[in-house]
């Protein structure tokens, strides 16, 4: 079915044993910020298509945990704890859980050739993927701030500093994911890993601090979703310390640069076999 | 525009663990060597497991070869892996991740990270899918799509952004014979346009046949063979293939019949002769008369195919094969 004979081609066919030629121009890199933006809208069409039922699942188990503990806290600082640390556990569950299974079975499949075989820079693919999840969970956080503040009566009026948490504990968060899902050896192991981040963030991050044992709080300190709830929890006080807020949200962007950096690194790594 | 030299690629021994049986070190890719000029279609074929697609993931920067080089274009690939993206453009055998995709959504972001702005992405997304006659179904995920739908709407996003190079891993499995047409016909455009070369991955005898303008044969990692399907077949020339298919059961009471046994490839009822023509003759004369007549179910005599020399080069020593 090859009707064009190779040596009526454009440009004049070469010779057979062909000398080594000039190196031809090459296409066009992709630059950060486009494909970045690419990468972001594709991959928050595929979270709205195939996610919508997780995220209800999310913050179901969010708004659930906040009724059980209503029982079990008494008011003031703990059920602002219980609070912030529900509403980022609803991060925790889509950017952590869900993107460290989504790369793990990437990898797996050999999806990533597709982008490995585009001139994307590794980054973008990264944070268009981690930055589409933590958008992905703005609902849901919303929801589930919102119903803890009615539910334990605490204000709603410093809630605007979601817009300061899900984004740097979503970066975090989605960094670590992502990371999990690209070093995991298979991709049961990344599952299972985003399980474990999980459930850590539900314990470390709702439970509680004061009623810990050391190595538990230990723990906490590591784990970069500690730096959000804590952040968020200041902000139901009556007189919140702006300082320390701002402090613990520096922590949680750094913590997100660094994840996020680590995820770049195991992208490239697992990109080329 | 593509030179490969001494390419060998072996993917280590597996341990066996619980469950997991131990695999040995498999050689996928072995000691290959391979020119491919400008503009041709150049065609790997081989059966399952040949390395088809370790060798051109190696040519793609996907994987790093334990020895030998590969130049496109004059760029070094096995040194600078990140400059196969800005020359080629890759169909893999996965789709897994534009799956979740429209297919119109799967064509534009591929384009935009193929380095294209906005505009450009959506026209020549606009142009490929109309090209293809995916339009009617551009705004339905890949995932709900037939298989053949899906690979086809893989190979456009392929398309979107050019590329002088198309590496494409099995394009048509599972398509119909229009949708065939159509990657057929817009590999060909590119080609009479642009020059494209295409460096084609199949299985399929007579796609190879009529597609491609060289193919080299992979067998076990090696290449055993490689030049126009036409000058490979010539190797096989001058011998005919027959093909017997019985009732039942080889009249094998026929001491002519039972003398072709230890000749043929039996497959159940049926079995394949390679042949000199007047062999072939009188086989045909015994068969069609006489004795052996009433177990004949059907017989054909063809010229060797693409899948004769492919057997006939395998070394599966089967006999009655190449002369030469
Ligand atoms: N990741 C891997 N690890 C170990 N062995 C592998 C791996 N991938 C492929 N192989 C082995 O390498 C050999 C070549 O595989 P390859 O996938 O290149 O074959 P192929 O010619 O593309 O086959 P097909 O026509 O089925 O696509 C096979 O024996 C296969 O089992
Ligand atoms: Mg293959």
């Amino acid at each position: 079915m090859s009707v064009v004979p190779a040596d009526v081609l454009p440009g004049g066919a070469l010779a057979v044993g062909e000398t080594a030629p000039e190196p031809a121009g090459l296409g066009p890199r992709a630059r950060l910020w486009p494909s970045l933006a690419a990468v972001y809208r594709a991959q928050l069409s595929r979270a709205r298509v195939a996610r919508i039922p997780l995220l209800f699942v999310a913050t179901f188990q969010s708004v659930g945990i906040m009724i059980l503990m209503r029982g079990v806290v008494d008011g003031g600082g703990e059920a602002q704890a219980v609070v912030a640390g529900s509403s980022v556990l609803v991060v925790a569950f889509v950017a952590l859980n869900l993107l460290a299974q989504y790369f793990g079975q990437l990898r797996a499949s050999g999806g990533l050739d597709h982008y490995a075989t585009l001139p994307v820079p590794p980054a973008a693919v990264v944070l268009g993927a981690a930055g589409a999840y933590a958008s992905f969970t703005v609902p849901g956080t919303v929801v589930t701030a919102v119903f803890g503040c009615v539910l334990f009566g605490l204000p709603l009026a410093h809630l605007w500093v979601l817009a300061a948490v899900i984004p740097l504990a979503g970066a975090a968060l989605a960094g670590l994911g992502a990371a999990l899902g690209l070093l995991a050896p298979r991709p049961e192991t990344a599952t299972l890993l985003g399980q474990l981040g999980m459930s850590a963030a539900l314990l470390l991050g709702v439970l509680p601090a004061e009623r810990m044992p050391e190595a538990v709080r230990l723990a906490r300190d590591l784990l970069p979703s500690t730096y959000g709830v804590e952040a968020f929890a200041r902000t139901f006080g009556p007189h919140p310390d702006w300082a320390r807020v701002l402090g613990d949200l520096a922590v949680c962007g750094g913590v997100g640069v660094i994840s996020l950096a680590v995820a770049t690194w195991a992208y490239r790594r697992a990109a080329v076999r | 525009m593509c030179a490969v030299r001494g390419l060998t690629k072996t993917y280590p021994a597996a341990r066996g663990r619980r469950g997991v049986p131990a695999t040995p070190e498999i050689r996928a890719t072995d000691d290959v060597r391979l020119d491919i000029r400008r503009g041709e279609i150049f065609g790997l074929l081989g059966p399952n497991g040949a390395g088809k697609s370790t060798l051109v993931r190696q040519l793609t920067g996907l994987m790093r070869p334990d020895r030998g080089s590969v130049e496109i274009l004059g760029h070094d690939v096995v040194r600078h892996p990140e400059r196969a993206s800005r020359i080629l453009a890759y169909l893999g055998q996965e789709s897994t991740a534009l799956d979740e995709l429209t297919v119109s959504l799967a064509a534009e972001t591929t384009g935009r990270l193929r380095g294209l702005d906005v505009r450009r992405a959506r026209a020549e997304r606009d142009a490929v899918l109309e090209e293809l006659g995916l339009t009617p179904i551009a705004g339905r995920p890949l995932k709900k799509l037939s298989g053949g739908q899906r690979r086809l709407a893989c190979f456009a996003a392929a398309l979107v952004g050019e590329r002088p190079l198309l590496v494409l891993d099995e394009p048509t499995t599972g398509m119909d014979p229009v949708a065939r047409r159509a990657v057929w016909s817009a590999v060909d455009r590119r080609r009479a346009e642009r020059g494209t070369t295409v460096l084609l991955v199949t299985h399929n005898v007579i796609e190879a046949e009529t597609v491609l303008d060289r193919v080299a044969v992979l067998d076990r990692g090696r290449v055993i063979a490689c030049d126009t399907p036409t000058g490979l077949k010539e190797q096989v020339a001058g011998e005919v293939r027959v093909e017997l298919v019985w009732r039942e059961a080889a009249p094998l009471h026929v001491p002519e019949v039972a003398a072709l046994r230890d000749r043929v490839v039996e497959s159940g009822r049926r079995w394949t002769l390679r042949l000199a023509p007047e062999e072939a003759r009188t086989v045909v004369a015994t068969v069609t008369g006489g004795a052996a007549f009433a177990a004949l179910d059907d017989f054909t005599l063809a010229t060797p195919s693409l899948e004769d020399v492919y057997l006939a080069l395998g070394g599966a020593a089967r006999q009655g094969l190449v002369k030469a």
